[in-house]
């Protein structure tokens, strides 16, 4: 009794009222888009808001069991529930029911479950017991190895369902090793490879090739501090590129411009490798290493999307990735739903008065647009309302995370504030058009007992772990 | 203890820099852009449904028969109603306060929020009214449909009608919504899938006083409308007005086709009724009238009704045996006012004898194909009479007996021809035989055949031994060709060479001397080969039939005419026949007294009778003329 008083005495009752706050102004914004001709009671069990009512019931009790466990078994069964849910992932594939395409769920009794979404509490554990452990060291190679692992599994068998969204929000995780101190020059070539990806489909290879170059002699200009070496090494190379070029023209072979500035490219490198090791001059070598790294990135992607995906499959990724136009299908949605948001105005219609949610011209009214419910009924003042609500989320549990003194739970709470500030950003910013469509939840506010169960569970065990700050766990 | 504590501020800042940017954007698209707004208004009532024309039918000679009008449905979402002036709306519409209000719940509690009929098809003078004066009503709109017109009032069972969709089409198709028209009967129903189109959408954009003003996004949410493709019948206006003109005193059908393509020149069905009854919003009132009348007008005798084909018969039942050689052309057999066996005794008239087979065409003679029928059976290639029926069953149901046609329409019925079983369980295995079922042979007894399937016997024979499919489009515009098996060519089970003497048969019963049944089809310059039959019926006088095609050497029209309860073939039928192969070929009536005679100087008597009198055959032996 006197230590769950003390658990009930230290817990955060600020997060407690937030999460409150989002999930009931959640469950009536799902009313509201679900209540069509038929005025039914709200406790309407075959109706959406009648079901997510349940949900938040049982969501109560989870998190009362969640907090009634003792804050050191979330770390010693971590590794332990780690497996389970890797068996679970695997049997949903073998088990699982097929719903809209996607073999993720798994039906008992009436009500559907997707255990991918537990899967992120989960791994978030293992990679907290992972990273707090005696002697983890993020710069040794094959520590890191290793956290990689444990994040990127559970994805790889959920890719096979089909689940697009959820792979994606995976690579939030990089955000905790990144608080962990995971190098910020790595994360920055990540970002940089990201980037390059996208220009690779989005732009002509040889004006890549051009742009690569430019900022190569660009770097090298400032890390030599010389412009002169610079614009020598410009003038070398569009020199060969022209020479190369006019041979191409008057011998009518069809090389094309890639091909040529690559050729072009050979000269200047050899005589940069050979000068480079007898000089003992290092720098050049690095940024002729990183071209080369990113025209070979840039040539797989390439051959991968025009060789490996089959037609349908490159017109989803570009229309996923807003690079296609495609006002029928994706594109349509984001339409509806950009009118839905913008005609709800500075007060918005008023509540339960939408017309573009329930007339259907959304899709997806009660699960990944639910914020357009929000902002046709509310208004500016509610979605700005349910903004500050999670943003307020957010700076409260850094503020929790950062006065842990036990490491595991700092990571914890960070894996937590990731995969929550990745739904957030991609579900927010898909409604009003800042984002690709990628359909994954709005946590608290979706309708969905999977995903309100998950999150609760990230919520409530970060919360346990908090409460016994003042113990030592590890 | 931590070194990287401070990476916290990037958490921080992140955070708060996605929130304000999410502000930023939601500021600029609810309160800054006006647009949206506008866009959702629209929305609402945008996706404008717009209904294509349906495709125009015409008939063989490029006649138009089936177009459209205009007509205007007003339609409302209760949702965006605002208070109007009920009395002006009331007065526009020329309706009551209290239909008004009646209307208005109905459309409330179909749905507040997706558009539905306030009324339907009003004029056009009304619709122009309220469309000028919309910006009053706000939630109303003027919804434009089109619906069926007839250039001349005729061939409603072949060409159908067009109505409401009901609701398992609702469930079970998902292109059509309430509202919509389909056509619910014949041609209209068997080329709905042409004569539809598409169904276009219009999204608009809106003022505030819900006045169109411009194309969203420059229609690239739109719909393109399609046309209803335009049908060519095989219908020959002008021939099936004069059928349902010659055959509008009587009870009864009449099929013509075109033997080379088994095109339907003509198909009539008496009585009938005005295809603009069967339009818009008189259909259902009409319906129900059409339904109760006892005379039936809605059913498609042409295609429907199952009747003994009579004497008609005699020449299949001379071709079968000319096929399986158990008579020849030079078969002879006596007759002295009828067929004897024991005490069983079927009537002949009086006519020559002994005669030939050409010759006992050309007389009727029943006795003379009681004995053709009892070579048939009596075969020795086959082990016992059953199989020898069966054989015999066989060759018709090559000629098209017994099953459907396959005309396009679907409501065409089978016929039936029993099968040697159906005699083993009434008479028992072996205890029948050729004085059993000696009705047959002259086409009373079980035989029943519908009028398609007389015309397309006649056409067989005109073809001398093979038939098209009847059917009744022969293009379908943009597309290349019809349907194959309105193209293939069915061969029966009877040799070529055995039509002869048949043809020849059915020559002289026209244009034979003495002992000819049907002389008065006679047609001068045209040689039309026909025969007559007359059809017992336990209901009332004998049906008068008559087949016949013309020209004898290559035919361009074969025809089946079917009177019910007007006696002998030769009384009625045959004129009637003979007057539709002179309008067909010659496309003017010289013998107009004939034509007044079928018309006027006869009292039609059309017993009252109920529906399915057409379908009981008689187990009577017939009586032949």
């Amino acid at each position: 009794m006197v230590q769950r008083n003390r658990t009930m005495a230290n817990l955060d009752w600020i997060s407690i009222l937030l999460w409150l706050v989002i999930m009931v102004f959640g469950w009536m914004n799902i009313y509201s888009a679900n209540i069509m001709e038929a005025d039914g009671s709200m406790f309407d069990l075959s109706q959406r808001f009648g079901k997510q009512l349940i949900w938040i019931g049982a969501s109560l009790v989870l998190a009362m069991l969640l907090l009634a466990l003792d804050a050191k078994f979330y770390i010693y069964f971590s590794y332990f529930l780690y497996v389970i849910l890797l068996g679970v992932l695997l049997g949903v594939l073998i088990f699982g029911r097929e719903i809209n395409g996607a073999k993720s769920w798994f039906v008992i009794g009436g009500f559907q479950l997707q255990p991918s979404e537990f899967a992120k509490p989960i791994t978030a554990l293992a990679l907290a017991n992972l990273l707090s452990s005696h002697n983890y060291n993020l710069k040794r190679f094959w520590h890191l190895v290793k956290a990689g692992a444990i994040i990127m599994v559970p994805p790889m068998l959920i890719i096979l369902q089909p689940d697009l969204g959820s792979v994606l929000v995976y690579s939030a995780f990089i955000l905790v090793l990144f608080r962990e101190g995971f190098s910020a020059s790595i994360m920055m070539m990540l970002a940089a490879l990201a980037l390059l990806f996208f220009t690779t489909l989005l732009l002509d290879k040889a004006l890549i090739l051009l742009l690569l170059v430019v900022a190569s002699l660009i770097i090298y200009m400032v890390a030599s501090r010389s412009f002169k070496k610079g614009v020598g090494n410009a003038v070398w190379i569009a020199g060969i590129f022209g020479l190369f070029y006019g041979i191409n023209y008057l011998l009518q072979t069809e090389f094309s411009l890639f091909m040529l500035g690559l050729a072009s490219l050979l000269p200047v490198s050899m005589v940069v490798v050979v000068k480079g090791f007898r000089l003992r001059e290092y720098v050049r070598m690095k940024i002729l290493a990183g071209l080369i790294i990113s025209i070979v990135f840039i040539i797989s992607v390439d051959f991968a999307m025009n060789n490996v995906l089959k037609p349908h499959q490159q017109h989803r990724i570009y229309v996923t990735l807003g690079l296609e136009d495609d006002p029928q299908g994706v594109g349509y949605n984001v339409n509806q739903s950009k009118i839905a948001i913008g005609s709800g105005g500075f007060s918005g219609k008023g509540y339960l008065n939408g017309t573009q949610t329930k007339l259907h011209f959304v899709p997806e009214q009660s699960t990944d647009f639910i914020f357009c419910t929000v902002g046709e009924e509310w208004g500016f003042l509610g979605t700005t309302f349910v903004i500050l609500l999670y943003a307020g989320l957010f700076l409260r549990l850094i503020k929790l995370a950062e006065r842990q003194r036990s490491s595991f739970s700092r990571i914890f709470g960070y894996g937590f504030i990731s995969i929550l500030l990745i739904h957030f950003i991609v579900n927010i910013g898909m409604t009003i058009g800042l984002l690709p469509v990628i359909g994954i939840p709005l946590p608290f506010f979706s309708y969905g007992g999977s995903s309100l169960w998950a999150f609760t569970m990230f919520l409530f065990i970060f919360l346990r772990l908090d409460a016994s700050r003042l113990e030592l766990l590890r | 203890m931590n070194h990287f504590t401070d990476r916290r501020y990037v958490f921080a800042a992140a955070i708060i820099l996605v929130a304000l940017v999410f502000i930023i954007r939601l500021f600029q698209i609810q309160v800054v852009d006006k647009s949206y707004k506008q866009y959702a208004l629209s929305n609402a009532q945008s996706a404008r449904v717009i209904y294509p024309a349906r495709g125009l039918i015409y008939d063989r000679t490029g006649k138009i028969m089936v177009y459209n009008k205009a007509a205007y449905d007003i339609m409302v979402t209760p949702r965006l109603l605002e208070p109007f002036d009920t009395t002006e709306m009331c007065q526009i519409l020329d309706i009551t306060r209290e239909d008004a209000k009646e209307r208005l719940r109905a459309a409330r509690s179909y749905s507040m929020r997706v558009p539905s009929v306030f009324m339907k098809q009003v004029s056009y003078e009304n619709a122009a009214l309220l469309q000028e004066k919309l910006f009053q009503f706000q939630g109303f709109y003027v919804q434009t449909r089109t619906l069926r017109e007839y250039t001349t009032p005729v061939a409603s069972h072949a060409l159908g009608y067009v109505g409401e969709v009901d609701q398992s089409i609702l469930d079970n198709e998902p292109y059509y919504q309430l509202g919509d028209y389909i056509g619910v009967s014949g041609i209209e129903k068997a080329y709905e899938p042409y004569l539809r189109g598409q169904k276009g959408k219009n999204v608009f954009l809106k003022d505030v006083h819900n006045q169109t003003i411009e194309s969203y996004q420059e229609g690239r949410l739109d719909v393109q409308v399609v046309v209803g493709t335009n049908l060519t019948t095989t219908l020959d206006m002008e021939l099936q007005e004069y059928g349902e003109k010659l055959m509008s005193p009587y009870v009864g059908s009449i099929v013509a086709l075109e033997p080379a393509t088994g095109e339907v020149l003509a198909m009539v069905s008496a009585p009938s009724y005005t295809p603009d009854l069967l339009v818009g919003r008189s259909l259902s009132r009409a319906f129900g009238d059409l339904a109760a009348d006892t005379l039936n007008p809605l059913f498609n005798r042409a295609l429907m009704a199952q009747y003994p084909p009579g004497s008609t018969f005699k020449t299949i039942m001379a071709l079968i045996g000319l096929q399986e050689k158990v008579i020849s052309i030079n078969t002879s057999h006596n007759c002295y006012y009828g067929f004897y066996v024991g005490n069983i005794h079927t009537a002949c008239h009086l006519h020559d004898t002994p005669l030939k087979l050409i010759e006992a065409i050309q007389n009727s003679c029943n006795t003379y194909f009681i004995n053709v029928l009892k070579s048939t059976l009596q075969d020795v290639k086959f082990p016992n009479t059953a199989s020898t029926y069966d054989n015999w069953r066989g060759h018709l149901l090559s000629m098209g007996f017994t099953k459907p046609l396959g005309i396009e329409l679907t409501n065409e019925l089978d016929g039936n021809i029993p099968e040697a079983s159906y005699f083993n369980r009434i008479y028992g295995e072996n205890h029948w035989n050729y004085v059993t079922i000696r009705s047959l042979a002259i086409g009373q007894g079980e035989l029943l055949i519908t009028p398609i399937q007389m015309a397309n016997m006649t056409a067989t024979i005109a073809n001398h031994g093979y038939y098209i499919t009847p059917h009744l489009v022969k293009d379908i515009e943009g597309e290349d060709q019809i349907d194959e098996r309105y193209q293939e060519r069915n061969y029966t089970t009877i040799d070529t060479a055995n039509y002869g003497p048949i043809v020849e048969g059915m020559d002289l019963v026209v244009n034979g001397g003495k002992g000819s049944t049907a002389r008065n089809a006679r047609i001068a310059d045209i040689r039309v080969c026909g025969k007559t039959g007359t059809a017992e019926n336990p209901h009332g006088n004998d049906h008068s039939i008559f087949i016949a095609f013309a020209p004898k050497e290559n035919p361009k029209i074969a025809i089946a005419v079917y009177v019910e309860n007007q006696g002998f073939g030769t009384t009625y039928a045959a004129p009637i026949a003979s007057l539709m192969i002179e309008k067909y070929l010659t496309r003017e009536i010289k013998r107009t007294w004939y034509e007044n005679w079928v018309l006027q100087l006869t009292q039609p008597v059309v017993p009252e009778r109920k529906r399915d009198t057409t379908q009981i055959s008689t187990m009577d032996d017939g009586t032949e003329e």
